[in-house]
């Protein structure tokens, strides 16, 4: 099953990821023969087959609601690349 | 005179022994382990950094996707250079409660995707049985480090054989316990149905001994359960009433080298010896269909849980006009190729008009899985087979064919899916390398890998240290001697 260069350039879109040419190039090739080989799971007939969200059988593990401090402010931020006045700084939404 | 410690031989039970007796101070075991790094982590790149600790316990490695407050931690990426939690994880917290100080970071492929650790955006860790062959992966920093006695026991995570594959190719014991049993908080996110955090060690009862440290309810990770039993220390060397299932598709899979059936089989003749009862089962669909439904699913969750590295709040960023612009540059720049193609995967498996035919179609092929493993874990007590198709390959041999590289997991995934406890034990040497056991337990089921794991431990005898190393190693010292 291939996958075309515009298939390709729209889910790098979608996944936030400037690629290079030469990056599409050859992810159109190689997801090509990854989804080749994946989509044999398509052999199954498997309609009435409940889908597992995880492998556990365990749902909704409660806690008490009980309120706890959160990180201090400096902390949240010292990693972020740009801070100023308790905030995250990014590029303007458009130029 | 400092004592002499043989950290190839060491294990952290003894370990902790001595210092309990008092015969060893836990600045000097640290010391042992830092000289052993600066002697060999040169070649073998195990670490991509130590710290200082003045704990009073053993000492422990834990792989770079686990987050250590005030220490830099990677995943492996560039997009995490520099990065530095400001919180503990949960299994961190608790090693450090233990006592047991934090060696170093070890090295892992960039966000654990991968076989071979030389998806590291900071250079491969190198096999220490052969240093032109690769340590497995993603965890090949960790399990390399035991193996050459760098650490006495280490951490590592696990989504479709990341602990259990290099422990194999390494020749130690490594554990990927039940989904749930262990807290994920504070560990970067592979895939969040799958990934659990794992001991690696030398032996079955080290690696029982630390996952009785880190096991058990976390409220600060909703999907862990209380575990319905204590950790038990294993010391029988029976396997008297065990019954051992031989599953046939995993034992005669496709690819399989000769050598590593041989030590498998020879160690199934062995439990037999010590009184288990060996029978074949069937898992029919489970490895034909275990790696194309992993490799859906794992990299659907990926590409959700990668899609936090934007460069706003943490981590590298790189230049934009604009917002988006930032956000894409970001990413190209910072992930290897690994992530992208899985970031690409499984962004394309979630897309619209696709999603029911590749995600929802692997989350109903995981039912099936989890099914066959049911039905034959209702027959046998554990289920075995080779952990590794191979032996460790070489350096390079797979890096540029990904389908090539996920083979190396076909044997593993299985169960993983399953949200099984399984355990990889060094069973024998195939070209003089390690192959690796694989015993599949029912869910919460480690006290009886423990304890099978134990026994057949016992009766193979496998020497961990590597060949080359073994003469200046004294296979009788288990404790330190003080020079004169």
């Amino acid at each position: 099953m291939a996958i075309s260069r515009e298939e390709v350039l729209h889910v790098a879109k979608l996944a936030q990821l400037a690629l290079t040419e030469d990056e599409i190039a050859q992810l159109t090739d190689e997801l090509g023969k990854i989804l080749d080989a994946v989509s044999v799971v398509s052999e199954l007939d498997l309609a009435d087959v409940p889908p597992t969200l995880h492998p556990l059988d365990l749902m909704n593990g409660w806690e008490d609601d009980v309120p706890r401090d959160s990180l201090p402010l400096e902390d949240v931020l010292a990693n972020a690349p740009q801070a100023e006045n308790g905030l995250f700084r990014v590029p303007a939404w458009r130029q | 005179m400092a004592p002499v410690v043989d950290t190839l031989r060491l294990t952290a039970e003894d370990a902790g022994d001595l210092l309990r007796r008092g015969e060893l101070t836990a600045a000097e075991l640290r010391s042992a382990y830092l000289d052993a790094i600066a002697e060999r982590d040169g070649e073998l790149h195990c670490f991509l950094r130590t710290v200082e600790s003045d704990d009073d316990g053993v000492p422990i490695a834990l792989k770079d996707v686990i987050s250590t407050k005030g220490v830099e931690t990677t995943a492996g990426s560039r997009i995490l250079e520099g990065y530095v939690p400001v919180f503990d994880a949960t299994v961190a917290a608790r090693v450090k409660t233990a006592g047991l100080g934090l060696l170093g970071k070890t090295n892992t492929d960039e966000f654990a995707m991968g076989s071979s650790t030389e998806n590291s955006a900071y250079g491969p860790t190198r096999n220490p049985w052969d240093p032109l062959r690769v340590p497995g992966g993603s965890g090949g920093g960790s399990a390399a480090a035991v193996t050459a006695g760098l650490a006495p026991w280490a951490l590592g995570s696990d989504t479709g054989g990341s602990i259990k594959q290099p422990s194999a190719l390494c020749g130690n014991v490594g554990l990927r316990p039940t989904y749930g049993s262990i807290s994920r908080y504070g560990v970067v996110a592979f895939a969040s149905s799958l990934d659990q955090v794992g001991p690696v060690a030398k032996t079955v009862r080290d690696v029982a001994l630390l996952y009785s440290i880190i096991a058990g309810r976390d409220p600060l990770d909703s999907t862990t359960a209380e575990l319905p039993e204590a950790v038990r220390l294993p010391e029988s060397e029976s396997l008297a009433g065990i019954r051992i299932g031989v599953p046939t598709e995993l034992n005669e899979a496709e690819g399989i080298e000769l050598g590593v059936t041989d030590a498998v089989e020879r160690a199934i003749g062995l439990a037999e010896e010590l009184g288990a009862e060996v029978g074949e089962c069937s898992l029919p669909r489970s490895v034909r269909y275990g790696m194309p439904c992993y490799y859906l699913i794992a990299p659907a969750e990926a590409s959700s849980n990668l899609a936090r590295y934007d460069g706003v709040r943490y981590g590298q960023r790189a230049d934009g006009a604009s917002y988006q612009e930032m956000v894409d540059r970001t990413r190209d720049a910072g992930f290897g190729p690994e992530p992208k193609r899985r970031i690409m995967l499984g962004t394309y498996a979630l897309s619209s008009g696709y999603y029911d035919a590749y995600y929802g179609q692997a989350q109903k092929v995981r039912a099936l899985i989890i099914e066959e493993h049911r039905e034959a874990l209702a027959r046998f007590d554990v289920l075995v087979s080779p952990t590794s198709p191979t032996v460790a390959f070489k350096v390079g041999e797979r890096a540029a064919d990904p389908l090539a590289m996920y083979a190396s997991d076909l044997l593993t995934i299985p169960s993983c899916l399953a949200g099984l406890p399984g355990i990889s034990i060094p069973c024998g040497l195939s070209e003089g390398l390690p192959v690796g056991l694989q015993l599949i337990g029912p869910q919460f089921g480690e006290n009886l890998l423990f304890r099978v794991g134990h026994a057949l431990e016992q009766a193979l005898e496998f020497d961990t240290v590597p060949e080359r190393w073994r003469a200046g190693s004294d296979p009788t010292g288990q404790t330190p001697t003080r020079s004169a």
